[in-house]
């Protein structure tokens, strides 16, 4: 077993799922107040920046970090489990001989910080010896002590934890209610308190908070054996517990009675929907496979997006440092430098940042102290640039990181994480029902579901949450058993509608996966629906 | 320090089980020390070291239960982390499905350990990589790699007198080779107890062989065809299996293992009646923990035997619901394989596809246990007896339950980590009729 499995399979039975628990669980009421001062954390970090730079360290930063955690785990009327996780450290990461070394350490007091700045050097030094590429950084303006929060309007830490199991049993019984079988449910709350400082000037305070409600709903046919199961249509999403409380002019009216979410959502309304919707399941036909036409909703265009346009635009990837792993990708920098690869067809803008309200990027600075901001990626279908930070700027021949580096706790290492990739939404008013009405023969596809791409993002299947046919312009019922399969740059160059601002939304991922060892990135994904031309759909049934 | 010798754990572990006030208590102490390497474009990116030591306890009164954990070991800290469980106990609702901690268990040996492994050192890992950086350079190749070691103390203890113990070592290595042409890529995976057992040149060479051999491969065309799968690539699809063999989702109708009309597929059979996939925390080859984390004792226990279900997991609460004996989930598993080599394999093929591994599978249909995914890092077409050409990466949809149906030949087992989910494995070569592709890819 590796240390990480082990950490998470120890004594925190969490319903059976494998999440990454960083840290250890705390009690309930959580901690709230901040564990050290803005003062004990500068004077801490000039310990480390003073030992590195002593050493031979020619830049040195820091990343003194809390992460509290809470998951509710429920299924029907039970509560499974209820942990809070709190794990406190600092990592330091430093250049000595132009090569990178990083080491961790969970003891936060002055000799421990120096003993761990030590280490990272030493480390630096061992590697140095076989390392032919040296580190070069962009500059970065030194931005003084500053501070940082996610403009949340409720703390979920703060929120009773009577109050939050109770509305995801509420959900429950509202699935059961309405014909379901089973119904697990989840609630993941996350903040991340992480004070950088580095040797080029910066001393960063952030608050960071992300809510993530979910859950399964399972409806099963004894006679036939069949079982459906829905996922729920809520995103996570960087807000405070105020995404809980559901409000009228977030809910957005999807075809066939659906209710899609902005910046709340109800998830006892959902739930209900969601058990109509597998009973609907279990006696919908299956697909007849061939070209469609797609319409995409962006809770399920979100995951299009972050596979076929996030991961391929990572400058690492695009380089080889993820050959291992990840993998590399099909765009390529003679494409880029080419000046006229069409990623898309001419309507599609695709733009990242780490600043959009909600999102699940959003922060005032990356980690390793670049303010954050947004720059396109696709323009008018042509790819224009890529997603690098510090040390790769100057391979782009461009003078400053674009704000993209990213650690999942304070013992990992930073390195280039995927900031939120958006569609913007079409310049002309044309709404879902207007887009339905003009499409022949097609389906509608609502919420994310099974997806898989190859190692240079070339060929992709995605499947989704719920499937509608379209026949000639209306809804004709739900359809099963659907999964489309293009080629990343076939299917952006068939999309030929984008729905307008009104319908713009985000989707999210907490678990983006990358890195050896692998790390774990939260990311949204904003977009209205859009159509895609002639997609090929094969038929997912079989019999054992 | 997080490594803990039996005695400290012991010492530890009591201290925290008299502060109990609670109906009673289940402690359980984690330790763990490990580094790792990477690199890429044929030099060192990152590298780095981490410890960390974590104290879970369990409090119960009644079928209230709560769970608190702290990574610091001063008795304050002790007494502190427990009466936090007991609050966290006494504001949780009941659970019915509480059970209360196992009495005393005995275990067999532990086989998890190696002292080569816990002596790894960060020259030990800058020479690895070098040492295959090197190979791939001579080679006008491209590297890019990752060891990653890890030495662990499991402990637990509870109010009932329970007390289990056991240290492990694990290394893994992988590397991708591609041509610096990029139309040619290998790879390898290693992944052992005792690192000794552990050649990172050696390993590296296949992954170049396998890059080289691999250029310029030609497109075919989609279909059904005849595969060899090395251990590697089946090794997810089977964990997928393994992890979908619990008994509960089974009786309650959703599952591949669910019965028209109510009950579990236990006792039918499911495979091609020569397969034969079981566990064995002692099997040298892929040693596992003699214990779960709750306790329990693992042993010797055929999961599928001629073909037919034999066992599937039961938590002690269902186990209870139930009235069967509780079967914990394994901590590996062995598929038997035979006597052939993958040249034999190879010779004896008309007309088929070598599969070195799959990439990003998920799953499609959980009814049918239906996957999708890539081949990646050295496919090639197979005619006559002889590997013809290097063909471009397919995209499948199969279910791991209609592959062990398909069985044509099982050869020699090696062992492989999954990934994820912390169960390793010991399996054969496999040849598959029938194998469904159903797209091409561009990707190298």
């Amino acid at each position: 077993m590796k240390r990480r499995e082990f950490i998470q399979l120890s004594g925190l039975g969490i319903g059976g799922m494998l999440i990454p628990v960083m840290g250890n669980s705390i009690p309930i009421p959580l901690s709230l107040e901040e564990r050290l001062d803005i003062t004990q954390k500068k004077k801490l970090a000039d310990v480390a920046l003073n030992t590195a730079r002593s050493m031979g360290a020619t830049y040195t930063d820091v990343r003194i970090g809390r992460y509290l955690n809470q998951f509710l785990t429920t299924r029907e009327n039970k509560v499974q489990n209820i942990v809070n996780t709190e794990s406190f450290g600092v990592g330091i990461r430093v250049i000595v001989n132009n090569t990178w070394g990083f080491a961790s350490t969970n003891i936060v007091t002055e000799d421990g910080i120096k003993k761990s700045a030590e280490k990272a050097v030493a480390i630096a030094k061992a590697n140095s010896k076989f390392q032919s590429e040296p580190v070069k950084l962009a500059p970065v303006k030194a931005y003084g002590e500053v501070v940082w929060k996610t403009p949340i309007e409720k703390n979920p830490f703060a929120v009773p934890v009577s109050e939050k199991v109770d509305l995801l049993l509420r959900a429950n019984a509202a699935a059961l209610e309405n014909g379901a079988n089973f119904i697990s449910s989840n609630l993941f709350q996350v903040n991340e308190q992480k004070y950088f400082a580095s040797t080029d000037g910066s001393y960063i305070d952030q608050d960071v908070h992300r809510i993530w409600p979910t859950f399964t709903v399972t409806t099963t046919d004894k006679t036939t054996g069949m079982f459906k199961t829905r996922q729920a249509l809520s995103a996570p999403m960087g807000m405070g517990y105020e995404y809980m409380i559901p409000k009228a002019e977030d809910k957005v009216q999807g075809p066939e009675g659906i209710i899609l979410y902005r910046n709340s959502y109800d998830i006892i309304e959902d739930a209900m929907a969601a058990a109509r919707q597998t009973k609907e399941m279990l006696r919908a036909k299956s697909i007849e496979p061939g070209k469609y036409d797609l319409v995409l909703e962006p809770n399920h265009l979100g995951l299009t997006i972050h596979e076929s346009v996030g991961h391929p635009l990572e400058l690492d990837r695009v380089l080889g440092y993820e050959a291992n792993y990840a993998g590399t990708s099909f765009a390529t920098m003679e494409k880029w430098k080419s000046g006229h690869f069409n990623y898309g067809s001419n309507i599609v803008n695709i733009f990242a940042d780490k600043i959009q309200p909600g999102s699940l990027g959003a922060v005032g600075y990356d980690d390793e102290g670049v303010k954050c901001k947004q720059w396109d990626l696709i323009k008018d279908g042509v790819l224009v640039n890529y997603q690098a930070i510090r040390d790769q700027a100057h391979i782009l021949n461009q003078n400053e990181s674009h704000g993209c580096c990213y650690a999942q706790s304070w013992s990992d290492v930073q390195f280039q994480r995927m900031p939120n990739v958006s569609l913007s939404p079409g310049k002309d008013p044309y709404s879902i029902n207007e887009m339905i009405r003009d499409v022949e023969k097609g389906i509608y596809i609502a919420g994310r579901g099974s997806y898989s791409i190859d190692q240079q993002r070339y060929n992709f299947q995605f499947g989704g949450t719920v499937f509608y046919e379209i026949k000639n312009g209306a809804i004709a019922g739900m359809v099963n058993d659907v999964a489309y399969q293009s080629n990343t740059q076939e299917f952006w160059n068939s999309c030929v509608k984008i729905c307008d601002e009104k319908d713009y939304r985000l989707f999210g991922s907490f678990f983006d996966g990358k890195g050896q060892p692998s790390q774990v990135s939260a990311v949204s994904h904003g977009s209205s629906t859009a159509r895609f031309n002639g997609i090929n759909v094969i038929n997912t049934g079989r019999t054992l | 320090m997080s490594l803990y010798s039996e005695e400290e754990a012991k010492k530890i572990l009591e201290k925290v089980v008299r502060f109990s006030k609670a109906d009673g208590c289940e402690v359980n102490l984690t330790g763990a020390e490990g580094g790792n390497i990477r690199y890429a474009r044929n030099s060192v990116s990152t590298a780095g070291e981490n410890s960390d030591a974590i104290l879970v306890v369990q409090s119960y009164f009644g079928k209230k239960a709560g769970t608190a954990t702290i990574n610091e070991f001063d008795d304050a800290s002790l007494e502190k982390v427990v009466r936090r469980s007991e609050e966290l106990a006494q504001l949780a609702p009941e659970n019915p499905e509480f059970m209360e901690p196992l009495p005393p268990q005995s275990y067999g040996e532990s086989r998890t350990f190696s002292e080569a492994t816990a002596k790894i050192n960060p020259d030990f890992r800058a020479q690895a990589a070098a040492n295959s950086i090197r190979l791939a350079k001579e080679k006008e190749v491209t590297s890019a790699g990752f060891l990653e070691d890890s030495n662990t103390v499991a402990a637990m203890m509870n109010s009932k007198g329970l007390f289990a113990y056991n240290r492990a070592t694990n290394v893994t290595y992988t590397v991708t080779m591609r041509t610096n042409d990029g139309t040619g890529s290998g790879w390898v995976t290693r992944d052992f107890n005792d690192v000794s057992k552990l050649d990172t040149s050696e390993a590296s060479k296949v992954a170049i062989d396998k890059a080289l051999q691999s250029k310029n491969a030609k497109a075919i065309e989609p279909g059904k065809y005849t595969v060899i799968l090395e251990p590697a690539a089946s090794a997810e699809l089977l964990r997928n299996m393994l992890f979908n063999m619990n008994a509960r989702p089974a009786d309650e109708g959703r599952s591949f293992l669910s019965k028209k009309g109510g009950g579990t597929r236990l006792g039918d059979k499911l495979f091609d009646e020569r397969i034969n996939f079981y566990t064995d925390p002692w099997h040298k080859e892929v040693p596992a923990a003699p214990w779960t984390p709750d306790g329990q004792a693992r042993k010797k226990m055929d999961i599928i035997r001629n073909g037919v279900v034999k066992n599937i997991f039961y938590d002690r609460y269902w186990a209870s619901q139930k009235n069967v004996e509780s079967v914990p989930f394994p901590g590996n598993a062995i598929l038997d394989g035979g006597t052939a080599s993958i040249e034999d394999m190879i010779r004896d093929t008309k007309k088929g596809i070598l599969v070195t591994r799959f990439w990003y599978i998920r799953t499609v249909d959980p009814q049918t246990l239906l996957y999708t995914g890539l081949t990646r890092d050295g496919t090639f077409y197979i005619e006559n007896g002889k590997i013809k050409h290097p063909i471009k990466n397919f995209r499948f949809n199969e279910s791991p339950v209609i592959m062990l149906n398909n069985v044509e030949t099982l050869g020699r087992q090696v062992r492989v980590s999954a990934g994820g989910g912390g169960v390793n494995f010991f399996l054969p070569y496999m040849k598959i009729r029938d194998f469904t592709f159903t797209s091409l890819s561009d990707a190298v």
